[in-house]
């Protein structure tokens, strides 16, 4: 008899497996959403796929009867810019953070506090002082993924930077490296694909942040438009919307993926896959 | 298999049409419907509850629009909403709803206010903060047609509520149409001017308690209690006795002010107080005009659904007759049930 711990199923069942209740769930929606029209065609709750398929190619393929904007793609790329941009900014500013203050104490010394107290302040809570001292443009949408996103990866980066060999740190000293050098040379190429990893983890905070910043103030943008049909109950229009946030998520965390590997092989070298 | 679509209807929520004893009605906070909170802790709902032998849950909702969604989608038999939220909401998606009581219309407790600017024409190319396609909206819209202005000479920027005040209190943020207690608190800040409100398009903005018409039709108990206990409260709080104070006291204490500022939001609205009042208004020509407005309004931004054809594709019943197509009437003026309470019948 075999125990249930150690049975492990094989590849085309473990496909079959994966697959089940991702069928499961669309069956029991498609029958909800069957026996909901039939006893009122015009609900809304649960909209059949094609109603869900003339909501998208209306706010996709045809321009809007307001402004004449393709709505779908102006909001995609309105969020896109906004996420981009502040998970960049956070990027940049954690890894000179972790990196800094993983290398010199001193430096570790003064800012880790302050840097521990910032990571710990709920970025949401601070929305409305963001909208108070920076508007309600772009602006505090971006500062509001920087501030949510920046300190995770800064202390994350610490942490792997403090972790590095010291050997490897005296070994650079003993060949005539000064700082500076150990700091380029040393550290950073090792601590890159870090950062390419902080950031795949953090991107699902950056939607979070992003969407709740669009929700409030916004003219424009993936959330603004779900928090706006809301108003009229278009779940025909905003169950297609999170689909896409969600692929939209998930290519992007595959795209960083792609990059860490071609860039950094020698990191991914005792991965299995 | 049918208890089985049975079971599985009542898991979604679907509103079943048969006689009941029990229901739940939603409201939340606003003037005109802080009543429905007083009556639900006093009491005085329980006692019409029991005089019809029924069981009547009142449930105060955070968020109005998602009361009305949680509405729509079968999870209350009546809730609080305006004339306008009732057509693009329920009635928009296919739930036949009624207006059971005409609560109240606004008269200058939404409006639109400027900083810096004193005249309504000066909105042309401002940025305008509001919750899109609600009330203040269409406010704003009939606001426009009559400086002859139209919401292609400015950006509306959608704001949520919560953050209007917040908002007002940054530089960029120069125009904002909103309602009370919203609306006085920005008009106390410096340099505000309100230029439009709602006691100039009086009787367009109409506060009302809608319930489910399948419902309704099936327990008019239901009905005459929520009727029975709304005229009681109505009656309580528009006295100046000692009792009619503490009511109202208590309403400005559950909205976040006090007796001074309800009093002063009550101002500025036009409550109907009895039965007799609310039926002559629901009778009125008028009536039917002010939701044609409100539904090209809402066709014109694509609240209708997009199977709309036109502003007419759901067909608004009211005493004064049917507007829009009448094969499709999904929301119902009636003054049947006020009636009885103006005659006493209940």
């Amino acid at each position: 008899m075999k125990k249930l711990v150690n049975f492990t199923p094989s590849r085309p069942w473990a496909w079959l497996l994966g697959v089940i209740p991702l069928v499961l769930v669309i069956g029991l929606y498609i029958w909800g959403s069957n026996a909901r029209l039939a006893e009122n065609p015009n609900d809304k709750l649960l909209p059949s796929f094609s109603q869900m398929g003339n909501a998208m190619e209306r706010m996709a393929l045809q321009p809007s009867k307001r402004s004449g904007e393709y709505l779908f793609w102006t909001d995609t790329a309105a969020s896109l810019r906004r996420l981009g941009l502040g998970i960049a900014i956070a990027a940049v500013v954690g890894l000179a953070f972790g990196l800094l203050t993983g290398a010199f104490p001193v430096v570790n010394a003064s800012v880790s506090p302050l840097l521990t107290v910032i990571s710990l302040i709920p970025p949401l809570a601070l929305l409305p002082i963001l909208f108070i001292v920076l508007g309600l443009d772009e602006l505090s949408k971006v500062v509001l993924i920087v501030i949510g996103v920046a300190p995770f990866i800064a202390r994350d980066l610490q942490k792997h930077t403090l972790e590095l060999p010291r050997e490897m740190l005296v070994k650079a000293q003993t060949l005539g490296a000064n700082s500076l050098q150990i700091l380029l040379r040393v550290l950073l190429p090792q601590i890159m694909p870090r950062l390419i990893d902080a950031v795949r983890l953090s991107l699902g905070t950056g939607w979070l942040f992003l969407i709740a910043a669009e929700a409030i103030a916004a003219t424009d943008g993936l959330g603004y438009r779900i928090f706006l049909v809301r108003r009229y109950l278009a779940m025909d229009v905003i169950i297609p919307y999170v689909f896409w946030i969600t692929l939209l998520a998930f290519l992007l965390d595959v795209a960083l993926a792609w990059f860490s590997r071609v860039l950094y092989p020698w990191h991914h070298r005792s991965d299995k896959s | 298999m049918k208890s089985l679509a049975l079971a599985l209807s009542l898991f979604l929520l679907v509103p079943s049409a048969f006689a009941r004893d029990s229901f739940k009605v939603a409201w939340s906070i606003y003037v005109g419907w802080m009543p429905w909170g007083y009556a639900a802790d006093h009491g005085i709902v329980k006692k019409w509850a029991d005089k019809y032998d029924i069981d009547i849950e009142v449930v105060q909702i955070n968020d109005y629009v998602e009361s009305i969604n949680q509405y729509t989608a079968g999870g209350f038999d009546a809730c609080v909403m305006t004339n306008m939220d009732a057509l693009t909401i329920p009635a928009a998606g296919g739930v036949d709803s009624t207006a059971l009581i005409v609560g109240d219309f606004s008269n200058g407790n939404d409006g639109v206010v400027l900083k810096g600017k004193d005249s309504l024409k000066d909105i042309a190319g401002q940025k305008v903060n509001l919750v899109e396609l609600s009330v203040s909206h269409y406010l704003l819209a009939r606001g426009l047609e009559s400086v002859g202005l139209s919401e292609s000479d400015l950006t509306v920027v959608n704001t949520s509520d919560a953050d209007m005040v917040a908002a007002y209190a940054t530089d960029d943020v120069t125009a904002v149409v909103t309602w009370n207690p919203l609306l006085s608190e920005i008009l106390a800040m410096p340099n505000s001017h309100k230029v439009f409100d709602s006691s100039q398009i009086p009787g367009e903005i109409i506060d009302l308690l809608v319930i489910n018409t399948k419902t309704m039709e099936a327990n008019p108990k239901l009905a005459k209690a929520l009727v029975g206990a709304w005229y009681e409260t109505m009656a309580l709080m528009s006295s100046d006795s000692d009792a009619g104070i503490a009511a109202r006291t208590a309403m400005g204490t559950a909205s976040g002010t006090d007796l001074a500022g309800y009093d002063a939001q009550l101002a500025s609205t036009k409550m109907f107080y009895t039965p007799t009042d609310a039926v002559a208004f629901t009778n009125s020509p008028a009536l039917k005009d002010t939701m044609q407005a409100v539904a090209e309004f809402s066709f014109d931004h694509g609240l209708l659904g997009e199977g709309a054809p036109d502003a007419g594709f759901i067909g608004i019943e009211t005493p004064a007759g049917t507007y829009g197509s009448t094969s499709n009437v999904k929301l119902r003026f009636t003054p049947e049930y006020m009636q009885m309470a103006a005659d006493g019948k209940l």
